[in-house]
C-alpha cells in the first residue's frame, strides 16, 4: 500500500439538502472522506449527522446536492447499490433478523450456494467464523442472534459490513451499547482496516473516543457542516464551541422568578439496564421542582432522560428504585393511573406511538385521561365532553376543523397541543414534558414555549426534557444535565452557558467525574 | 356539521347497506319465496344467534384481539343448561338430588360462559398468550368438555318453559330476536356512552398511549373476553331452547360466521376502528346470503365458496375505500 494513496478523497458530498415534511434536516451540508482514514462526525442531537450518513449510503434518494465516489458524481438508487459499490452503513438501530443465526445474518441475501443450488452452510459457517475471529467474538456462527447481547449484535453488524468487502464503512454510534473490551477490539479492527486503505466514517458523541481514533473531525450543527479539520488541529474545547452557538430567532426569554414551595422531589432514582447486569440506564438521580418553576433536563441521546420520566411515572416499578415526594410527602407509584391520581402528568416523547390514539377525535383525545369529569349519571355526556374540548381548543389555540375530527388529520404542532390538553384536563400539579417541541414547526414551537411559561405562571411545576440547547436555555429557570444515566451538573438560569451544559452532557469527556459502581438505593 | 370523519363513516356504512339492499333485490327476483314474511322471520331467527356472538366478537376485535372459542362456549353452556334442567345435580355423598328451575339453569349456563371468557382474558393479559392461540385452545377445551358432559349425545326434552324462552313470541316477534336486539342496543350504548367503551377503542387504537393515559389495559381486555363468553352463552340459550335439545356439536363453525360478520361490517382486525352497527349489517348480509342461496337451491358446497368470496369482496372494498380517503 502506497502512503500517498491514503489521503485520497474517496467519497465527497457537496451542498446536501434534505427535508422531512417541510423541516430541513440538512441544509447544504458537505463532507469529505479520505481513504485509509477515520473521519469522525460530531454534533448535537438533531444536527443532521445520521441523515447525512443515510444520504451517503443510499438510504435516502430524494435530496439536493451532489455526491462523488472516487471523484465521479454518483447517485445511489438504493442501499444495495451503494453496498455493491463499496459503501456500507452500520445503522444505530440494529437491522438483524433475531431468529436467524449469526452466519445466516452475515450473508443474508448473498448466501453461498452449492452445485445443487442449495445453501452451502458449511462454507457460510467457515467464512462467518473467520470474520468473528477478526472481531475477537468467541461465538458459534450457528448461535441465534436473539440470544446475543445488544453489543454482540452490534459486532455482528460490523462483521456483515466486513463480509461485503466495503471500501467505505459508515458507523453510526457503534459503541453506544458495547463493553470496554469490545470497544478496544473494534478500535483495533478500525486500525487494521484503515491500514488496508478502507475509509471509516465514525459518528459518536464520545469525545475521548473521537480523539483516540479520528484522523479528521467534521462538526455539524443545524443541518450544516460548521467545520472540518485534521484532529491535530482540533481540541475538545474547540469542538464543543463549534457544536453550540446556534442562533435562535424569536426566542422567548425567560426572567428569573422567585421560587415557590417544593412540589416534586425525587431521590436516588435508579433503573437497571435490561440487558447488562450491573449497568444502569438511570443511576442515583436527584432533583426537585417548585411551584411555578420550569426545570430543564438536558442530555444527549441515551443519557437516560426519558427513562427517568418513565420511572417517576410508574412504568418500571418492578425493577426501578428511588423515592418520590410530592409536596413534601413521600408517595409510592405502582402504575400510571396512580401517578395521574397523585397529580403527575407525562407528555411523552413520541406522540404518535405513546401520546395519541390517532383514530380518536379531538374531543375524545382531550378527555381520555379524565373521563370521570365528563360523565353524567355514569354515562359519557357529549355536551360535557365537547365543553371540555372547546375549553382547551380555545386556550391552547388548537387548529382543528371540528372536535370530531380524528387527531391523525391535525398537524404535528396541533397534535402535540392535544396531548398537552389531555394532561391539563387531569388538573396536574406537575407536568413532565419530554421533548415537547420535537418535529413541529417554528410557529408552533413558540406557542408551546409561551404556553409553558403561562402554565408555570399559574403555579404548575414543570420539568422539560429537551435536546435543543438554545430552547432549554431560553425556557428553563434551572437546568440539570444527565449523562450516561447520571446527573452531571446543575445550573441556574444565569449560570448556564451552552458550552458548560454540553461539556457536562458529553459522555466520558471533559468535566464528568465518573463514579463507577457507586451503590444504588435499594428498592424498599 | 357533516365533517370528514362522519361523512366517511356514513359512506362506509352506505357501502354495506347498498350491498345488502342489492342482495335482497336480487334474491327476491331469483329465489321464489325469499320475500315472504315467513322467510323474513326465518332470517331474523337465524341471525339472532350470530348477532349475539358477533356483538361480543366486535368488542374483542376492537381491542385488537380475537375470540375463536365462542362456538364451543355456546355448546358447553347450552349443554349445561340442558343437563341441569334434565338431570339436575347428584350429590352422591349426601345421597341428594338437586333439581333446577329454568332461571337457575340459565344463570349457571351464563356464568359458565362468562367464566370461560374470563379464563381467555387471563391467558391473554396475565400470561401474554396471543389471543388467537388462547382462544383456539379454549375452542378445543370447551368442545371437549361439552362432549364429556353430554356423553356425546344430545340432551333433549327440556320442558315447555325453557323451550318457550327461545322460540316463543312477544308482541308477535320471536323472543330470540328481542334478546339479540337488546344485546345489540346495550353494546351500542356501552361503546358510545361509557368509559369502558371509550377504553376499548383506546386500547385497540394505541395500547401504549392508553397505558400512559392511566388506563388499566389488562382489565379492559379481560372484560371484553368475559362479555364475549357470556354472550356466547346467551347464544347457547337460544340455540338449545329453540331445538329443545343440546347437542355436542352445537355452534360448530359459528366463530367463523361471527368473525365474518364483524369484518364485513368494517371493523378493523387490528383494533381501534369499527362499530356494532356495522356488525349488524354484516350479520344481516350473511343471513340474507345464507337464506337466499338455500332457497335458490344452490349446492351447499358452492354456498361455502360464495360466502368466502363475499367476505373477501367486503374487505377488499373497505381497503380500497380507506386508501382513497
Amino acid at each position: 500500500m502506497v502512503m500517498s494513496k491514503h489521503s485520497e478523497i474517496v467519497l465527497a458530498a457537496e451542498g446536501i439538502t434534505k427535508c422531512f415534511g417541510g423541516v430541513k434536516a440538512l441544509d447544504g451540508a458537505h463532507i469529505k472522506v479520505h481513504a485509509g482514514q477515520v473521519t469522525a462526525v460530531m454534533g448535537e442531537n438533531g444536527a443532521g449527522k445520521s441523515t447525512l450518513m443515510k444520504v451517503l449510503a443510499g438510504v435516502y434518494q430524494d435530496y439536493e446536492g451532489r455526491i462523488f465516489l472516487n471523484g465521479r458524481e454518483t447517485a445511489f438508487a438504493d442501499p444495495r447499490q451503494a453496498q455493491e459499490r463499496g459503501v456500507t452503513i452500520i445503522h444505530q438501530e440494529l437491522n438483524l433478523i433475531p431468529n436467524l443465526n449469526i452466519a445466516e445474518n452475515i450473508f443474508l441475501g448473498r448466501e453461498f450456494l452449492d452445485v445443487l443450488g442449495l445453501i452451502d452452510c458449511r462454507k457460510m459457517r467457515a467464512k462467518a467464523a473467520a470474520l468473528l475471529e477478526r472481531l475477537d467474538l468467541r461465538l458459534d456462527p450457528r448461535t441465534n442472534v436473539s440470544k446475543l447481547r445488544v453489543g454482540q449484535q452490534q459486532l455482528v453488524e460490523i462483521a456483515r459490513a466486513l463480509a461485503l468487502d466495503a471500501r467505505i464503512i459508515i458507523m453510526d454510534e457503534p459503541t453506544s451499547a458495547i463493553s470496554r473490551h469490545e470497544v478496544d477490539v473494534l478500535f483495533g479492527l478500525i486500525g487494521a482496516l484503515t491500514r488496508e486503505g478502507v475509509a471509516i466514517v465514525y459518528i459518536s458523541h464520545k469525545m475521548d473516543e473521537v480523539f483516540r481514533i479520528a484522523d479528521r473531525i467534521t462538526v455539524m450543527r443545524d443541518g450544516r457542516t460548521v467545520g472540518s479539520a485534521p484532529r491535530a488541529d482540533m481540541a475538545p474545547e474547540h469542538v464543543v464551541r463549534m457544536m453550540v452557538g446556534r442562533e435562535i430567532k424569536d426566542f422567548f426569554v425567560e426572567t428569573e422568578t422567585t421560587r415557590g414551595s417544593e412540589v416534586l422531589r425525587v431521590e436516588k432514582m435508579c433503573l437497571p439496564h435490561p440487558d447488562r447486569p450491573g449497568d444502569f440506564l438511570v443511576k442515583d438521580v436527584d432533583f426537585l421542582v417548585a411551584r411555578g418553576e420550569v426545570l430543564g433536563l438536558f442530555g444527549l441521546m441515551g443519557a437516560g432522560r426519558s427513562e427517568l420520566f418513565e420511572v417517576i411515572f410508574g412504568l418500571h416499578t418492578k425493577v426501578s428504585s428511588g423515592r418520590v415526594f410530592l409536596e413534601g410527602r413521600e408517595i409510592r407509584i405502582f402504575s400510571c393511573s396512580e401517578a395521574i391520581a397523585a397529580g403527575l402528568a407525562l407528555v411523552p416523547e413520541d406522540r404518535k406511538r405513546q401520546g395519541l390514539v390517532m383514530d380518536m377525535s379531538v374531543s375524545a383525545s382531550v378527555s381520555l385521561a379524565s373521563l370521570g369529569q365528563v360523565e353524567r349519571f355514569g354515562f359519557l355526556s357529549n355536551s360535557l365532553e365537547h365543553a371540555l374540548a372547546r375549553d382547551y381548543v380555545h386556550r391552547l389555540n388548537i387548529r382543528t376543523a371540528s372536535y370530531r375530527q380524528p387527531v391523525k388529520h391535525l398537524s404535528g404542532g396541533n397534535q402535540q397541543k392535544v396531548v398537552i390538553a389531555k394532561w391539563l384536563a387531569t388538573k396536574p400539579k406537575v407536568l413532565l414534558l419530554d421533548e415537547p417541541t420535537r418535529g413541529i414547526d417554528v410557529n408552533a414551537k413558540n406557542q408551546i414555549y409561551r404556553l409553558i411559561h403561562e402554565l408555570a405562571g399559574a403555579g404548575l411545576a414543570i420539568v422539560m426534557i429537551s435536546s435543543e440547547l438554545p430552547e432549554i436555555m431560553a425556557i428553563a429557570h434551572r437546568i440539570i444535565v444527565l449523562s450516561e444515566g447520571r446527573k452531571t451538573a446543575e445550573f441556574s438560569h444565569s449560570q448556564a452557558s451552552e458550552e458548560s451544559i454540553l461539556k457536562a452532557a458529553l459522555p466520558g469527556s471533559l468535566s464528568n467525574s465518573r463514579q463507577e459502581n457507586a451503590p444504588c438505593g435499594v428498592k424498599s | 356539521m357533516l365533517d370528514q370523519k362522519n361523512y366517511r363513516m356514513l359512506l362506509a356504512k352506505a357501502h354495506s347497506l347498498i350491498a345488502l339492499l342489492l342482495m335482497v333485490v336480487a334474491f327476491s327476483l331469483l329465489a321464489d319465496g325469499f320475500l315472504s314474511p315467513d322467510n323474513f322471520w326465518t332470517v331474523m331467527r337465524q341471525i339472532s344467534v350470530n348477532l349475539c356472538l358477533s356483538v361480543g366478537m366486535t368488542l374483542v376485535i376492537l381491542t385488537g384481539g380475537i375470540d375463536l372459542s365462542v362456538g364451543s362456549i355456546l355448546a358447553l353452556s347450552g349443554a349445561i343448561m340442558a343437563g341441569l334442567l334434565r338431570r339436575g345435580t347428584e350429590l352422591e355423598v349426601l345421597n341428594l338430588h338437586i333439581g333446577y328451575g329454568v332461571p337457575a339453569a340459565v344463570a349457571i349456563g351464563l356464568f359458565v360462559g362468562a367464566s370461560l371468557g374470563w379464563f381467555n382474558g387471563l391467558m391473554v393479559t396475565r400470561f401474554r398468550v396471543p389471543p388467537f392461540i388462547a382462544t383456539l385452545a379454549m375452542l378445543t377445551i370447551a368442545r371437549g368438555l361439552t362432549k364429556l358432559y353430554t356423553g356425546g349425545e344430545a340432551i333433549t326434552g327440556l320442558g315447555e318453559v325453557f323451550v318457550r324462552t327461545g322460540s316463543g313470541r312477544w308482541l308477535g316477534i320471536p323472543n330470540q330476536f328481542w334478546i339479540a336486539a337488546g344485546i345489540t342496543l346495550a353494546a351500542v350504548v356501552l361503546l358510545r356512552k361509557t368509559r369502558l367503551g371509550r377504553y376499548v377503542y383506546a386500547v385497540g387504537g394505541n395500547e401504549e398511549a392508553a397505558k400512559l393515559s392511566g388506563l388499566n389495559v389488562a382489565r379492559v381486555k379481560r372484560t371484553v373476553y368475559v362479555i364475549s363468553g357470556m354472550l356466547a352463552a346467551v347464544g347457547g340459550l337460544i340455540v338449545t331452547s329453540r331445538l329443545n335439545s343440546a347437542t355436542p356439536i352445537a355452534g360448530e363453525g359459528l366463530e367463523l360466521d361471527s368473525i365474518a360478520a364483524v369484518v364485513i361490517g368494517g371493523t378493523s382486525l387490528s383494533g381501534g376502528r369499527g362499530s356494532v352497527l356495522g356488525t349488524v349489517l354484516g350479520a344481516l348480509i350473511i343471513g340474507v346470503l345464507n337464506s337466499g342461496l338455500v332457497i335458490m337451491g344452490v349446492d351447499p358446497f358452492w354456498q361455502q365458496v360464495i360466502k368466502g368470496f363475499v367476505i373477501l369482496l367486503a374487505v377488499v372494498a373497505d381497503k380500497l375505500h380507506s386508501r382513497e380517503a
